[in-house]
């Protein structure tokens, strides 16, 4: 069984046809990289898997089950987390106080009015271990708004990572960031996924980062799958190379 | 300054003065009703705070549920016979259950839209008050009946004669409210509605039911300030429709903006202004709201974030 399957997705806003008819199929483990021009139609077919949009027509299986008619929040509770191209987080906040929400989320504490003595202490040792691996610790206790895009990017990560998912979707995690940082955005996704084994789907529009994470390639073009492989088939792929050279194959 | 914007030290300082406060209050002025006056809109101010201040959701229609445990204490004494404490409950229940109601109907709506309607079912209780003659009394209000003495175990409270044991018995229940409301500000449950005013879609993305907690949050918040309109009927023992109406809603809003609605005690700061200002100057004119007018006009240009946000740093959470 596959973790993650895109039956025929489509999705229209009245005559404009976003996403056509584009399939997908991500194993357990794997990096997909979803690519393509700009107004391809990567990020509306983003958020039909994670449910901010709901398909106009097919389905998304998550771990055998169809979760098209699920809302966002239950698919977290089915263990998918995403972070957003601009970046979503709580800018008044600290870093830390930004980590703590979905790790007592994750706790099953979302309704509890009292944190219950001895849950207090795995939560603490959870932050601070999510702290550590977004490499925030020099700022944990300063407000996220205040912090460089790269650290806020960092620090919504974590944000996801914190409610323990299988499927992590990433939107453009290196967007509008200078050479250093997406150098430390990409090590860190890198590490997720190597070392954690986490299943990671990300949009990306920086190739470098794309041929250097993904163990495969979806390419998307004017709402259509255009392509899927490995990073090498993709680079050979005349199709590919038509899109976004803009010519007609 | 700095030590004046540290939380425990805010709180220091309201307890000490609240436990004072008929004791210094003649000496600005005032006299003991003003005192609880203070307490009881202070505390319908926090608690519309619990929801706009801390959750990010503006209600306009918040007299609706003071007016209904005004109502509700006044008439469970009247045509009851309860005692003070029973009828500080029926008013809680009778604003808290139709706020759960009421909750249920509006959640999905947000800002403006949220804030509209809740005024239209507030002005639903106001005119079912005003006409309903035969059972509120209509616009004469509800009258001929007062507050009866409290049991406390090994003795009474003379809560009627005596207004400074009236003033003690309602600070009791305010800082046992209050404690509650930052209890659960600072709980688990509390942080996913701070997360809610922060950002909506994070919360979505983080599986939290926004419109679970916001019902629950806006249940929460009418349960505190129906207790507040409670102990308003018992204080005045009086209830009339005014208590229901918007312009009390506007009021509370008022208030909450005018403390600081980030900040955990701004509202009552505000509440105490309004209260104060509204005693001193409706002696001198009939028009005293155009003077808390002017005055919250030039509080909202010079200072944004309330009287309290003025003692510097942000507050948390």
């Amino acid at each position: 069984m596959s973790l993650l399957e895109i039956r025929s997705a489509s999705k229209s806003f009245g005559s404009l046809l976003a996403v056509d008819d584009v399939s997908l199929t991500v194993e357990a483990g794997e990096l997909h990289a979803i690519i393509g021009p700009n107004g391809a139609g990567k990020t509306t077919f983003f958020n039909l898997i994670s449910g901010l949009l709901k398909p106009t027509a097919g389905h998304v299986i998550f771990e055998g089950k169809d979760v098209t008619d699920r809302k966002p929040a239950d698919r977290v509770g089915l263990g998918m987390a995403r972070t957003f191209q601009i970046t979503e987080i709580f800018p008044e906040l600290t870093v830390r106080e930004n980590i703590r929400i979905p790790v007592e989320a994750a706790a099953g504490l979302k309704l509890s009015p009292w944190m219950p003595s001895h849950t207090g202490d795995t939560v603490a040792t959870r932050i601070d271990e999510l702290v550590r691996m977004g490499e925030l610790a020099g700022m944990a206790d300063r407000l996220v708004g205040e912090l460089s895009h790269g650290d806020q990017r960092s620090t919504e990560i974590m944000m996801a990572l914190a409610l323990n998912p299988r499927l992590l979707l990433l939107d453009e995690p290196t967007a509008g960031m200078g050479d250093q940082e997406t150098y430390s955005i990409s090590r860190l996704i890198r590490r997720l996924h190597r070392d954690k084994g986490l299943t990671i789907v990300l949009i990306e529009h920086d190739m470098r980062v794309v041929f250097n994470l993904a163990d495969r390639i979806s390419v998307l073009d004017r709402g259509r799958r255009l392509a899927e492989g490995d990073p090498k088939e993709i680079a050979a792929n005349a199709a590919v190379q038509a899109a976004y050279l803009g010519k007609t194959v | 300054m700095k030590a004046a914007a540290n939380p425990t030290v805010q709180t220091f300082l309201v307890c000490i003065l609240l436990l004072a406060m008929p004791y210094w209050m003649p000496f600005v002025g005032g006299y003991t009703e003003l005192s609880i006056r203070i307490l009881v809109l202070g505390l319908a101010a926090m608690a519309v705070n619990f929801l706009l201040g801390f959750t990010g959701v503006l209600s306009f229609g918040h007299a609706a549920y003071f007016g209904l445990g005004a109502y509700g204490a006044g008439m469970a004494i009247k045509y009851f016979d309860f005692g003070t404490p029973l009828a500080i409950l029926a008013g809680a229940l009778a604003g808290t259950v139709a706020a759960a109601v009421v909750g249920r109907l509006i959640i999905h709506l947000r800002g403006v839209y949220f804030a509209m309607v809740t005024i239209a079912f507030g002005q639903v209780f106001y005119f079912i008050a005003f006409r309903w003659h035969s059972v509120t009394g209509g616009d004469d209000g509800l009258t001929n009946w007062h507050r009866m003495p409290l049991d406390i175990g090994f003795g009474q409270l003379d809560i009627l004669g005596n207004d400074k044991a009236l003033y003690y018995a309602v600070l009791a229940i305010f800082l046992a409210a209050v404690a509650a409301m930052a209890k659960l500000i600072h709980s688990p449950f509390g942080r996913t509605l701070v997360a809610i005013r922060e950002n909506e879609r994070r919360a979505r993305f983080l599986g939290i039911n926004v419109e679970r907690h916001v019902w629950l949050s806006f249940v929460i918040s009418c349960f505190f300030v129906s207790v507040a309109g409670a102990l308003f009927a018992l204080l005045n023992n009086f209830v009339d429709p005014r208590v229901l109406r918007w312009d009390l809603s506007g009021n509370l809003v008022i208030m909450v903006v005018l403390g600081g609605m980030r900040s955990f005690w701004g509202p009552l700061v505000g509440a105490a202004l309004f209260v104060v200002l509204q005693d001193y100057v409706s002696s001198m004119t009939e028009n005293w709201m155009s003077f808390v007018g002017i005055f919250f006009v030039l509080v909202v240009l010079f200072f944004p974030r309330g009287v309290l946000g003025l003692v510097g740093a942000r507050s948390r959470p």
